[in-house]
Formats: C-alpha cells, structure tokens, sequence
C-alpha cells in the first residue's frame, strides 16, 4: 500500500530530478558527480522528510543537498581540490561556463540540448535524455529497449566521455543553431514516445511507460519554451495519441483500425486538453509539421464517430504537411485521405502514382492501401494479389495477422 | 579545444577532375585557410600525397610492422588536415563544414588528446 507521503515524494523525483542533475552539472561539470549526488540527496530526503516533514521548496533542498554531496566528494578526491577552486571562484547566479547562450537560463534546457546534441548516436541521446533528465536508471532504460543491462550501461558511459572529450558544449544552443536544434530534441521526445506506443497494446509496461516520459518531458519543454510553436504541437500529437492509447487494440492486442475503435474508451480530458494546447501553438501564427500532425490527430479525435469524420479537411492538411517534408509516406496518408473524401478511386490515383516514382517499394502499407482500395472499388482478385504482398514485406506479426484477415474477406 | 580535422575524399574523384575545377577548388582552399586564419583559429594544415604513397605504421609485440598504403582499404582517403583550435564542437562542426573537401567527402573531426 502506497502512502500519500510515497505518492508525494514521487511526485517531486520525477518533478524536480532533471533539475537537480541539470544544475549540478553547470556547477560541476562532471556528469556522473552531478547524477549520484543527485541520487544520494533523494536517497537522504525520503529519511529526512518522513521524519520532519516535506520543507517548504523541496527542489531548493535537493539541489542544496546534492551540492555539498557533491562538493563533500570532490574534497575527498586528490584531483577535486583544484575543481573546487574553480567552483569557489564562480560567483553563485553567474554563468561564468558560457557566456553566449541565448537568454534563456533553465538550466534542464542545457541539459536537454546536450543530451541531444546532434554529435551524438541517435541511441545514446536517447539513452542520456531519459537517464540524465528523466531520472530513470540504467536498468530501466535497458529494458525499455529490449538490450542487457550492461550494454546500456556502456551506452551511457560512452556518451558522457563523448560530451567530455571532444568539446560538447553545455549550452541552449545560439540562435542561429537554435532551430535546428529544437528540432532535433523534439525528434528524440517523439522517438520516445513512439517507441512507448508500439508496445503499449502489450502487456510491456515498461515500453509503455516511454509515452508517460515522453509526454512529461514534452510538457517540460513547453513551460521552459514557450513561444515555440512547435514544442506545444507536439506536446499536443502526443497527447491525442496517448488519449487514444485504451482503444488501440482489443483483448488479444490485435490492432483495431481507427474506425472501429470504440470512442467511448477515448480519454476525453486528454483530448480536451490536447485541443487547447494545439489552440494556443496555433494561434502563434507559425506553423509547422508537429503542428499539422496535431491539426489531423485533433480532427480525429473530436469526431463524434468515424462517419462524421472531416475528411476534406485532414485530405488538406494532409496535403500541407507534404509541401512541409516532402515525405512520400505522408503523400501516402493524403492518398487515403482523398479516398475517404472522394472516394476510392481518387485515392487510388494517387496511390497508383505513388507506386509509380518507386518511394516506398518495400512498404508494406503501401501494398496495403492500394489492396485496401481495389477491396472497395470491388476489384477482388487484383486486391488480393496487392494484400499478399503486404504481407510478405510486413514487419511484425500482429501486422500480417490483420492483414491475412482482410486477404481472407477478399479471397 | 584543438581539433583535427581530415579530409577524406575518393581520390579517384580528385584525379579526374577537370583542369579548371580543379583550380578552383585550390583556390577556394586558399580562400577558406585566409578566412580561419583571420578568425585565429587555425593551427595548420596541409595537403597529403595521395594514399598510394603511404605508409601504415603498427607496433605489435615489441616489433615495427609497416605495411605499404593507406590504413584501411576504404574508398574514401585522407587528402588532407587542418589543426584548428576553436571553443567548442558547435564551432569545429561549422568551420569543418566550411571545408570545401566537405562537399565531395567527409571530414573527419578529431578532438586532439592532451599529454
């Protein structure tokens, strides 16, 4: 049985973690230093507070706490004496490690932008992302990614001495890199969240806990920038998806399409929430493609049934969203789009063409939109030839279980 | 920090360019060494001979062991490095893409190691 006191404390680890490491390592400049003296203060906390009580800012005590951990640690060390020098030297407040950064003084925005730095594998920034600012543990992360304990363990070590060795600086990037940067931190929170989301109609509910993390550190990104659009956009995606999640498979963790699924299982203060957040990106005047994904996640989402579905409208953002990525999987959705708003054989134009320029040979959704649209248009044989070989190029079994249902009806 | 960074390009690629190509590349070389140079950041640089001329040294149980050409048979070669000392990897990633090699090859970038 879990006490309020439990919940609380858990609550603020998860609040107020990424804080703490983010602080100590500007303070520091040593990664591990900074995240095991953050550990030890929350260690030290639970002790404490159980005793006298939660104080007052339970953040300020932590990072206090970790600091003279950490300072205490150093004294110890021969070679901490001179980094202790350096550290009295430092006037607190000040930022003596980089003075052009952009304004923004966050210290979890410094720490998010190094963790995905581009430098970096895509793996390891999303290793460090969740270990450093998300406070999950080695162990954890590894099985969240389905590898041993001591290969994420190596992951981890590597990134750091990578971040140390050649010069990754601990900064919000300057304006100029600073676009193209938020875009890649976005990248990696939506990677998260997507590898979540995978596996959450299975029984996996450590992978599934990725969409928990995912979302909070959206939800972090967007207080700490707020006049990006984007940030909220896909803070937003995330959240129509994650208010979808209940309804996403059934008893077995078969798929179910989204116009079968039941919407009374739809969580509809996410989705509420999810509209006022995209209201607000919106309303910024700026968009951009989290933004438009969030526009069509949002037209589904509020459609009282599958029949009453904007379809016009999504077959146009749609549309958008390609002008903005050039991305022929998104070609492939306004196809489908177009086949619902038109009718199937306007989507099957587009697919057609699509088969033509050869983009998405080996992609199973392709051959299975084009079989899905010869089905409606009546075309039984030549939908049958199209879902087999959707079949042979599907990726997982839960996937070609569907799609074999679907040959069956046609066959 | 001082980084390293080595240009690598197909040397099949840099042989067979034309006459007057080349010479512009050459010369835009010279327009970027001048521009680093200004800005302080570099170290040096040099062209190399291309990797038929040269020569891989391993140490192996005590023993020298040379081996003739380059030290891996890819299709990519070092043509070429600059030293650059500059604050961070933001900046050696900016100036290395700034390296015209950048654009047929790849350049390498390698933090030096302080001794």
């Amino acid at each position: 049985m879990t006490t309020t006191f439990e919940v609380e404390v858990t609550e603020i680890f998860h609040r107020e973690w990424g804080r703490v490491v983010a602080t100590l390592i500007r303070r520091v400049g040593d990664w591990d230093l900074a995240e095991d003296s953050a550990q030890e203060a929350f260690l030290l906390a639970v002790e404490r507070w159980r005793r006298d009580g939660i104080p007052a800012s339970p953040g300020g005590w932590l990072t206090a706490t970790a600091l003279n951990r950490a300072i205490d640690r150093l004294r110890r060390a021969a070679k901490g004496r001179e980094k202790l020098r350096e550290l009295a030297a430092m006037t607190p407040g000040q930022d003596a490690a980089d003075p052009d950064e952009s304004g923004i003084v966050d210290d979890r925005l410094r720490l998010i932008f190094t963790c995905c730095h581009p430098a970096l594998s895509l793996e390891a920034r999303v290793a460090l992302t969740l270990r450093s600012l998300a406070g999950l543990t080695t162990g954890e992360i590894a099985r969240a990614f389905l590898v041993a304990d001591a290969t994420m363990a190596k992951r981890l070590v590597r990134a750091k001495a990578k971040i140390a060795h050649t010069g990754i600086p601990y900064r919000v990037p300057p304006a100029h890199l600073l676009s193209e940067r938020t875009s890649g931190v976005l990248a990696v929170i939506y990677l998260l969240f997507n590898e979540g989301y995978e596996a959450s109609t299975g029984a996996d509910l450590v992978r599934a806990g990725l969409c928990d993390e995912a979302i909070r550190l959206g939800r972090t990104l967007a207080e700490l920038m707020p006049d990006e659009p984007e940030v909220l956009g896909l803070l937003a995606l995330m959240l129509f998806h994650d208010a979808r999640r209940a309804a996403r498979a059934d008893a077995s963790g078969d798929l179910i399409p989204l116009d079968e699924q039941d919407r009374t299982r739809w969580n509809a203060l996410g989705i509420f929430e999810a509209v006022g957040v995209l209201g607000t990106a919106l309303r910024r005047g700026m968009p951009g493609p989290y933004q438009t994904q969030a526009a069509i996640a949002a037209r589904h989402a509020t459609a009282p049934d599958a029949a009453s579905t904007d379809w016009i409208g999504i077959a146009g953002l749609y549309g958008e969203l390609g002008r903005m990525t050039g991305s022929p999987v998104v070609e492939l959705n306004r196809a489908v789009a177009v086949a619902m708003a038109d009718g199937p054989d306007a989507g099957l134009r587009l697919v057609e063409a699509l088969e033509e320029s050869g983009a998405l040979r080996d992609y199973h959704l392709l051959a299975a939109t084009h079989a899905d649209l010869l089905r409606r248009l009546g075309r039984r044989a030549e939908a049958a030839a199209a879902y087999r070989r959707a079949i042979d190029l599907a990726g997982n079994e839960r996937e070609r279980r569907f799609l074999t249902r679907r040959l069956a009806e046609v066959g | 920090m001082k980084y390293l960074m080595m240009i690598c390009l197909d040397e099949n690629q840099t042989t067979t360019l034309g006459e007057d190509d080349g010479a512009a590349m050459l010369a835009e070389y010279g327009v970027f060494a001048e521009e680093m140079a200004v800005r302080g950041v570099l170290q040096g640089g040099e062209r190399l001979r291309p990797s038929a001329d040269a020569t891989t040294v391993k140490v192996r149980n005590g023993e020298v062991l040379l081996s003739d050409g380059p030290y891996a048979e890819t299709k990519e070669q070092i043509g070429g490095y600059f030293l650059v000392d500059c604050a961070n990897l933001d900046e050696a990633i900016e100036i290395a893409a700034k390296i015209p090699g950048a654009r047929l090859g790849s350049i390498e970038v390698r933090p030096i190691w302080p001794m």
